[in-house]
């Protein structure tokens, strides 16, 4: 019979991710000071050469067509502010890494759909994700409220006037601050966020109480109820990623509207939640942990990151070709801003990092089994779908004042460490892996 | 000894049986040219030590030529022997080649890989595919041990296979 493992989260390993944390402060504290005087980019010239090159305050738009939104800028965004940056910044680590938490939950969800019995010995790892969720929420909300105005175009109620408003804007005021005219409190943006989060984090809670139990009981009780738990949550999974991607990312771009958004959003969370829970496994096994888990799980999670990394880049290209390719002005400024100019690099950086890095690097067997190659690809990946997010978010809120520095860097090692931090806390709080799992048995005997 | 290639043939009720007598087999210097069975079974590549097969290299190559294929085409036709303005992009507009390069390539890798296994399993139109044992189809594995490519002579390579657990020990030749 298998026996009992777990997870020690030791003190030692509590103080370097606390260290990490505090180095990611001053690190964005550090860069956050240095912008606010004016040279931000003498700190960073060796870290970031391409974007030197074309960043500056100054320096506002070319005259190539990327003109910041110039309709929609208006009168609101006079001046560049410093803290601006540092409000995008959190917000895109809000939602990324708010979306690992639940894209975790959603892997274990979907294993009990499936029937899948492969992944008996790892699926407590991206269930662990879920123990983020209500920090996601409140980072979030409050969030909302301090920084609305300067991540969210819509939130200036000048905007919804009866004369000089603007025309598109009213036209979707409904979608925020329905049952209230626009401009006032947007009620349905905000009950939208509480609602997603609530029933997901009902969710999570409902399927860790069950997973615990089926451990201590055995059979297969437990386990039909998780599957039908789980057909629920993924019902209401389905339709809530694709709004909550509307509203925390496109809706930053309020004039512009994709049909693509909610997949291309849950595809990216999708594949950084799996090159994470694959580089955890990894880890956890260089620490002698998941004596189960053998090379064939570990191949069967690299073949997961290799085909949703196609997912991924085929979701992109769908909403990026057809926008190319009909012409409308309206919404090729979308891309307008992202690949040309201030934001080039980073636009060609992602669908490197994102599609041709891992696409050529997975495509052998033997590079999904080995753990030095993935030890290198999966943090890769992870980045890549951040700096996806980045591409998604800096653009509408910052226009060319975007940048890659000292803030960025500073704020994903705090973002990282603390989720890190919680997520091994709740890790430890149980057994690895249910001993009693009924599936346990085709687990150990998966070969591939 | 007639002419021809000349086949020793262990029959196997059970799959359990022909994966032990594989490895016995093995272990006793005979080599192996191959093992028919009726279903899948688990493991066995393993147990016959087989190399991994070279088809996803071919498949690769094949995609690659289909790839290669596509985009000189679109680039020759749209760039350089008649351009044309469409919707305003440029000449060689890449990403509205990207669709039918994909096709191209998904097209020739798919066809090239079932060509290539075609060819080499002998399943070419115009190949007689070679039936050891037409028991093959129903309910037996037959373990075939080519003659000619065995230190071993006859008696001694029927004597060790019959110790491991075949129901039959027969004869075959192909012309």
């Amino acid at each position: 019979m298998v026996s009992e493992e777990r997870f020690e989260f030791t003190q030692k390993a509590k103080k370097t991710l606390l260290i990490v944390l505090l180095a990611g402060i001053v690190l964005t504290a550090l860069g956050y000071f240095t912008m606010g005087s004016g040279g931000h980019d003498a700190g960073h010239g060796e870290s970031h050469d391409v974007e030197a090159v074309t960043d500056g305050h100054d320096e506002e738009p070319y005259g190539d067509g990327k003109e910041e939104h110039g309709a929609e800028a208006g009168g609101d965004h006079g001046g560049f502010k410093p803290i601006k940056r540092l409000f995008a910044n959190i917000w895109i680590n809000n939602v990324f890494f708010g979306g690992l938490a639940i894209i975790g939950v959603f892997f274990f969800a979907v294993q009990y759909a499936a029937q899948a019995g492969w992944s008996a010995g790892i699926k407590r790892i991206p269930l662990a994700f879920g123990s983020w969720l209500p920090i996601a929420f409140v980072l979030m909300i409050a969030m909302f409220f301090i920084a609305g105005h300067d991540i969210f175009h819509w939130t200036h109620e000048s905007l919804y006037a009866e004369e000089g408003g603007d025309k598109i804007i009213k036209g979707k005021a409904a979608y925020f601050f329905w049952p209230l005219q626009g401009g006032e409190f947007p009620i349905f943006f905000v009950g939208r966020m509480v609602i997603f989060f609530a029933v997901w984090y009902l969710f999570f809670r409902q399927l860790r109480k069950l997973a615990f139990q089926e451990d201590i009981e055995g059979g297969s009780t437990t386990w039909y109820k998780m599957r039908s738990v789980s057909a629920f949550f993924l019902v209401f999974f389905a339709v809530s990623s694709s709004m909550a991607a509307w509203d925390w990312v496109m809706s930053i771009d309020t004039h512009w509207f994709s049909t693509m958004f909610g997949w291309y959003n849950f595809a990216s969370w999708w594949v950084a939640g799996l090159a994470l829970t694959l580089f955890i496994v990894i880890m956890l096994k260089d620490k002698g942990y998941l004596s189960i888990v053998n090379q064939n799980h570990v191949h069967d999670l690299g073949k997961f990151v290799f085909a949703f990394t196609i997912f991924w880049t085929y979701v992109w290209f769908s909403q990026f070709m057809l926008i190319y390719y009909a012409h409308i002005p309206e919404e090729t400024v979308y891309f307008m801003e992202r690949w040309k100019g201030h934001y080039a690099p980073v636009f060609y950086l992602n669908l490197i990092l994102n599609f041709f890095f891992p696409f050529l690097v997975l495509m052998t067997r033997d590079s999904k089994r080995h753990a030095r190659i993935l030890k290198v690809v999966c943090p890769v990946v992870v980045f890549g779908h951040w700096l996806d997010f980045y591409l998604m978010v800096t653009p509408g809120t910052l226009g060319n004042n975007g940048s890659f520095g000292f803030l960025e860097m500073g704020l994903i090692l705090v973002y990282f460490s603390a989720f890190l931090y919680v997520v091994l806390g709740s890790l430890a709080k149980a057994p690895l892996f249910a001993k009693n799992h009924p599936m346990l048995q085709e687990s150990l005997h998966h070969h591939i | 000894m007639s002419q021809g290639t000349n086949y020793v043939l262990g029959v196997y009720e059970d799959e359990d049986v022909l994966m032990d007598a594989i490895k016995e087999v093995r272990e006793k210097g005979v080599k192996i040219e191959e093992v028919y069975s009726p279903f899948p079974v688990h493991g066995i590549e393993d147990a016959l030590g087989y190399k991994r097969s070279w088809l996803s290299v071919a498949a690769f190559m094949f995609g690659i030529t289909g790839t290669s294929l596509a985009l000189t085409m679109q680039i020759g036709m749209m760039g350089v022997d008649w351009p044309m303005i469409i919707g305003g992009k440029d000449f060689v507009p890449i990403p509205s080649f990207i669709p039918v390069t994909f096709e191209m390539t998904v097209l020739l890798a798919a066809f090239g890989m079932v060509g290539t296994f075609f060819g080499v399993s002998n399943l070419k139109p115009w190949g007689r595919p070679r039936i050891y044992d037409i028991r093959i189809t129903d309910d037996k594995h037959v373990m075939a041990i080519d003659l000619d490519k065995n230190d071993l002579n006859e008696a001694e390579i029927k004597k060790i296979v019959d110790g491991s657990g075949a129901s039959e020990v027969n004869n075959k030749t192909f012309e």
